[in-house]
């Protein structure tokens, strides 16, 4: 497991992270979401060694983290570049060898490694005369090269099309299942939700959330519902029911039928229940009722509200 | 076998190790790429034909032409004794001035003499030709004595400190300047490419400038060996055994400084490349090693017949590297003083490396705009 704690740097007048501290465990994959200039690359730059904190520690399985530990972790920074005039595989091969892996073995692993990414045809290529998609391909194999012992990857995803997303997440569930323990950052929020088992929000330099996602989409579903029934304004009248807004479309509602969201506005989870029953005993006196349950956010609502949230404080920063 | 298989045998690996490796890598890349062999072969074919193209072109004038020189003889000029030889000249004789010269002019002959006023310094005849006078025969005419030397130059006349300094110092700046460049631009790309992040996640950054100096130092060493190698064969092969005699042993020397000083150097050009992060500022970047660089080869030629300005410049650092090694070849330089020099020679390559090392590891991962040298110099 990855510890960093109560890690800060700054830039000049820019606070780029302050107080950072977040758990990356193995058994997992860990996604770390935060908008532009959140603090993301800083954090990974500052985990992999790259870049000192001003304050704070990384530990990994309870060991600071030292060169000789950080050297076994596999790194794919924001910043993308392999060697151009080198040819793909003896590129891969000679970080592997930084790594530690003697150079037979090396040529190997590099081979196995871009032929389970498609670039099987290409070993012997220039990295410059690949197409951008394929020096995606090639990065990640470089951050793979070293038989890593923890993967630190800065937008992994990014430019990839969707067959190499798979392959690019089965490979990642491979080391997970060995027990290693994986961060990745990314925008592509659906991608994070899928494939993620923790979560970690970023914004201003400062984790907003972080835990376990079904924790985390839990925690941010409140007290709220969605209901397919009767279309009218009785929903509206019930007691104890705001914020509703309908989901479905106009031509639904034209029909009979609506779909609404609404909040219980209960002061504890019992009361919500009662409110949500009564709901649904006033939509079924109405008509049919298709569906009811609890509402769950997607990680694109949740990180909607965490960010808005923060909002106000980005002014007064 | 998965891709993402444990490899069993990985090892852990200290710095010298890695170091090792960029070395081996930057060697590799650089002696795989055409500009580095074209170059080289350039540089080679340049050495050997520098030194064979005085000995075909210049002969030593004992052998005849292969055809004689055909010379008209006017009325009234006495045949000089040194154009008696029918292998060499046919003479034509012409009843007068005008009549020899209409032969030159017809292309008949090469050249005519005729008659002219005599001077002190130029026999009773002038010569006539259509648009040079024939070298073979200007020789034969002027006819200066055969002398014999007793302690002849090699170089044909030119002060041996001279020459020395002009190969040493051509040598050693002409190596420095394109192995230099090369770990100049190796790292500007390393920043450019961003690849540098991933490399310092993996190697320290001192053992990354550590092994791309070595690896170029070896090859910038290697690279004098040939030219030298080459130079020296040559000189065997064109029967100049004398130079070749006088060379060999202080070659050492050279060879000793010449791999310090360019480690030195190396250290600044990387640091100093360090700073840029685009390959077009590299020039503007390294001007000031570039100055440095041509010292060793300016300065020994401007003072080389100057005793005293010698003495003093092989004990200046880089510039040793090129004035030492000919002192010791001319003898005039102790051997203890040569001692005194690489000594300071190399304490000024530990502070090149400290302070190549700490531009280097402050300037690698700051892209964008130019970092000023204080800059990186003081910063965390």
């Amino acid at each position: 497991m990855l510890e960093v704690h109560g890690l800060s740097r700054r830039f000049g007048s820019l606070q780029a992270l302050d107080q950072v501290s977040f758990a990356v465990p193995s058994g997992g994959l860990t996604g770390f979401i935060g908008g532009n200039g959140a603090g993301k690359t800083t954090t990974m730059r500052i985990i992999m060694g790259v870049l000192v904190p001003d304050a704070g520690t990384v530990t990994f399985n309870g060991q600071p983290v030292t060169r000789a530990v950080s050297s076994a972790f596999g790194y794919m920074p924001e910043e993308r570049g392999l060697y151009p005039k080198m040819k793909v595989a003896e590129q891969i091969a000679y970080l592997a060898t930084l790594h530690g892996i003697p150079a037979v073995a090396a040529k190997a692993r590099a081979a196995q490694l871009l032929t389970r990414l498609g670039l099987g045809e290409r070993l012997t290529d220039q990295v410059e005369k690949l197409s951008l998609g394929n020096q995606q391909r090639a990065q990640i194999a470089a951050a793979l090269a070293g038989d890593p012992s923890l993967l630190v990857l800065d937008e992994p995803f990014s430019g990839l099309d969707p067959l190499a997303v798979d392959t690019v997440g089965a490979i990642l569930h491979e080391y997970v299942e060995r027990g290693i323990p994986c961060v990745f950052s990314s925008h592509q929020l659906d991608l994070v939700e899928r494939l993620c088992d923790h979560l970690v929000i970023i914004a201003h330099g400062q984790v907003r959330a972080a835990g376990t996602r079904d924790e985390l989409l839990k925690a941010h579903a409140g007290h709220r519902w969605e209901i397919a029934g009767p279309a009218g304004d009785w929903l509206a009248r019930q007691p104890g029911v705001a914020a509703v807004e309908p989901v479905g479309g106009e031509a639904a509602e034209a029909a009979g039928a609506a779909t609404w969201r609404f909040t219980a506005e209960a002061p504890d989870e019992a009361q919500a229940q009662a409110t949500a029953q009564a709901v649904l005993q006033a939509a079924l006196a109405a008509g049919p009722v298709r569906a009811f349950g609890p509402w769950r956010p997607s990680l694109v609502e949740v990180f909607r509200e965490v960010i808005v949230d923060e909002a106000p404080k980005e002014v007064r920063a | 076998m998965r891709a993402t298989t444990p490899a069993p045998e990985r090892r852990a690996l200290n710095s010298f190790a890695l170091a090792w490796l960029v070395a081996l890598r930057e060697i590799r890349e650089q002696v795989k790429s055409r500009s580095f062999i074209i170059s080289t072969a350039i540089f080679v074919v340049t050495v050997v034909a520098g030194i064979c193209l005085p000995q075909l072109i210049g002969g030593d004038g004992d052998e005849p032409p292969a055809e004689p020189v055909k010379v008209a003889v006017a009325a009234g000029v006495t045949l000089p004794d040194t154009l008696g030889d029918p292998a060499w000249f046919t003479i034509t004789p012409a009843d007068s001035a005008e009549a020899a010269t209409a032969l030159v002019a017809d292309g008949t002959v090469d050249a005519a003499l005729v008659p002219a006023p005599a001077t002190p310094v130029s026999p009773a005849f002038a010569v006539v030709a259509d648009q040079e006078a024939d070298g073979t025969l200007m020789g034969a005419l002027t006819s200066t004595p055969n002398v014999t030397l007793l302690d002849p130059s090699p170089f044909g006349g030119a002060p041996m400190g001279y020459i020395l300094s002009l190969a040493f110092g051509l040598l050693f700046m002409m190596v420095a300047m394109i192995f230099g460049q090369t770990i100049a631009m190796n790292t500007v790309i390393e920043k450019q490419t961003r690849i540098v992040e991933i490399l310092l996640a993996a190697v320290p950054d001192r053992a990354l400038l550590g092994g791309k100096v070595l690896g170029n130092s070896i090859l910038a060493l290697g690279e004098t060996v040939v030219i030298a190698g080459a130079a020296l064969v040559t000189l065997k092969a064109t029967g100049q055994d004398t130079i070749f005699g006088m060379l060999s042993a202080p070659l050492l020397w050279y060879v000793v400084f010449f791999v310090t000083g360019f480690i030195m150097l190396a250290s600044l050009y990387a640091g100093l490349a360090s700073l840029v992060s685009r390959i077009e500022d590299i020039g503007n970047a390294v001007m000031p090693i570039t100055l440095v660089v041509m010292l060793p080869y300016v300065l020994p030629l401007i003072l080389s017949d100057n005793d005293a300005a010698m003495r003093v410049l092989s004990y200046i650092p880089i510039i040793s590297t090129v004035v030492m090694p000919i002192r010791q070849i001319l003898g005039t330089a102790q051997w203890w003083e040569a001692i005194v020099a690489l000594a300071i020679l190399v304490l000024a390559t530990f502070g090149a490396i400290l302070a190549g090392a700490r531009i280097y590891s402050r300037a690698l991962l700051q892209t964008g705009r130019k970092l000023k040298l204080r800059e990186a110099l003081t910063a965390r």
